[in-house]
């Protein structure tokens, strides 16, 4: 199954690199809620599925270092492509390498408990970004003093406003220079003034070395910040290039 | 390998077998899994009014409405209340884990969908959460033995073993049941009607004499739930060791039941975020 050029190891300029990459999804065609329905429809044979190619035959080599940028409409991929980066799903087929630590700033927060404190969040989502105990206690300070949160790092995360919630995911997240950084553009942290800490933080990693992908949806962000980009369509990859290029290509599959 | 890489490489296509490789991030996510623990029983007591006393409470509130409604009937047991209470307590550590290590994934499975941690933390922690609950349950336990003369013996240090052997095969359980579970939201209402007969199938409320001598060697073959009670009550109840015999067939059931719910979760466990 795994032939030897499969197996080749990561080329030391590389930090992600995914080699025929297929994601399926298998879409019931009818929806089926209940085991006892599914198992109905299954001694009448009635269980039918679609494939749903999320990804399909996707090449694509991202430098150590490099700012890359993905674009595509809705549904084309680009979720499926940062949820294989980050691990949380396995591709179908192909194969995907990751070098170092990964930061997903997928959606920030992930897993925090309304009841719990602050500061006991920053613990519990500490530890589901895989910290351990030990390295939470020496990063709590530092996560503290970047969220601005102050005294109500004591209060539970229910009494806190959306702002406040992403202001601590953030810290939590970024505390530590990750060497691959995933960006949703879409995740606008907090006001205008901490926004640009958090901009200035990434581009701190940036220049530190380390690797950043955004899934960008305004074309100026892309512009301004990254070097090269892909379109996707439809789960495949319509071009990797330098960000203009990409982005005229992407304008023309638009029409 | 003495000194880990700075930078860990992930490649998708060299991962060890996913039961093995399960295991290795278990013990690499084992602050996680503390932390989830933690954070289960901190929610379940933090906002109530009697706080960490409702584990003892709730037990005890059973029994004593057992207690009532069946002394009459077996009146030949010696200390009925502390044998329908050590049996309780050996049951609901098995029902209320695997129940929990299915619904635990089912609910905060959303976690599945956004970041990667080991599928099995939750199903851990909550073995971890009942095993906690049944120790403290032990306090009101001890009070009811004393009141009701039971003698409490040195066999009581067998005791970890028997929650060690029912919290696993609560794990193995789980396990397979969350594979369900996750696809079929009906799966955890089917189970707690398989609970209840399941309850009553395992001498809990009523002494093992009373079963016919054809059904009780039936229950005793098939329901691994009537040794696991038993090695739970031995130690407290009866005052003894359990023998090597009695020991060692629940001792491979259990490991069986750990072994092939575990590879089997692990091997189905990359399907689940694909769920949509």
């Amino acid at each position: 199954m795994e032939n030897n050029q499969s197996l080749a190891p990561l080329p030391e300029d590389l930090a992600i690199l995914l080699e025929n990459v297929s994601v399926r999804y298998r879409v019931p065609t009818e929806g089926i809620n209940t085991f006892k329905e599914y198992a109905i429809k299954w001694l009448q044979r009635r269980v039918h599925k679609i494939d749903f190619w999320a990804l399909h035959n996707v090449n694509l080599e991202i430098k150590r270092g490099e700012v890359f940028g993905v674009i595509g409409q809705n549904g084309a991929g680009k979720s499926t492509l940062f949820k294989l980066i980050a691990r949380i799903l396995q591709p179908v087929e192909g194969r995907v390498v990751v070098r170092g630590r990964v930061a997903p700033l997928l959606e920030l927060g992930a897993g925090f408990h309304p009841e719990l404190s602050g500061r006991e969040n920053i613990f519990l989502n500490g530890s589901v970004l895989g910290y351990s105990h030990k390295e939470m206690e020496r990063k709590f300070p530092s996560i503290v003093e970047f969220s601005e949160l102050g005294n109500f790092i004591e209060s539970p995360v229910r009494t806190y406003s959306s702002g406040m919630y992403a202001r601590l995911g953030f810290a939590v997240a970024t505390d530590e220079r990750p060497n691959i950084l995933l960006i949703d553009e879409i995740l606008a942290v907090g006001d205008e003034s901490f926004q640009r800490k958090c901009i200035s933080r990434i581009l701190g990693f940036r220049d530190q070395g380390s690797t950043i992908v955004i899934i960008a949806h305004g074309m100026e962000t892309i512009r301004q910040m990254c070097q090269r980009a892909a379109v996707l369509s439809h789960g495949q990859v319509q071009m990797v290039g330098k960000t203009d290029e990409v982005i005229d290509c992407y304008r023309s599959l638009q029409r | 390998m003495s000194q880990i890489p700075r930078e860990m490489i992930y490649d998708s296509s060299r991962r060890p077998h996913r039961a093995i490789e399960e295991l290795i991030q278990v013990y690499q996510y084992r602050d996680l899994i503390l932390q989830l623990l933690r954070r289960d029983l901190l929610t379940r007591y933090k906002r109530s009014f009697l706080g960490i006393a409702w584990t003892m409470i709730n037990p005890l509130g059973t029994m004593l409405v057992l207690t009532v409604v069946f002394s009459q009937i077996f009146a030949t047991v010696h200390g009925y209340a502390a044998y329908i209470l050590t049996g309780l307590m050996a049951w609901n550590l098995f029902a209320q884990t695997s129940n929990a290590a299915m619904v635990n994934l089912v609910w905060g499975g959303q976690l599945l969908h956004r970041v990667y941690i080991p599928r099995t933390s939750f199903a851990i922690s909550a073995v971890g959460v009942g095993v906690i609950n049944t120790v403290l349950a032990l306090v009101p336990l001890v009070v009811v033995l004393l009141v009701t003369g039971v003698p409490i013996t040195w066999a009581v240090v067998f005791l970890p073993i028997s929650f060690l052997l029912i919290a696993g095969f609560a794990l193995g359980v789980g396990l397979i049941l969350s594979v369900f579970a996750i696809y079929f939201p009906d799966v955890a209402e089917m189970y707690q009607i398989i609970l209840s007969a399941w309850m009553y199938l395992t001498p809990i409320v009523y002494p093992e004499e009373i079963l016919p001598a054809s059904t009780r060697s039936l229950i005793m073959t098939l329901n691994p739930m009537y040794s696991l009670v038993k090695l739970f009550r031995l130690p407290l109840y009866d005052g003894r060791f359990p023998t090597l015999m009695e020991v060692l067939p629940s001792a491979v059931i259990v490991v069986v039941a750990l072994v092939v719910g575990w590879v089997y979760f692990s091997l189905r466990s990359d399907e689940f975020s694909y769920r949509v």
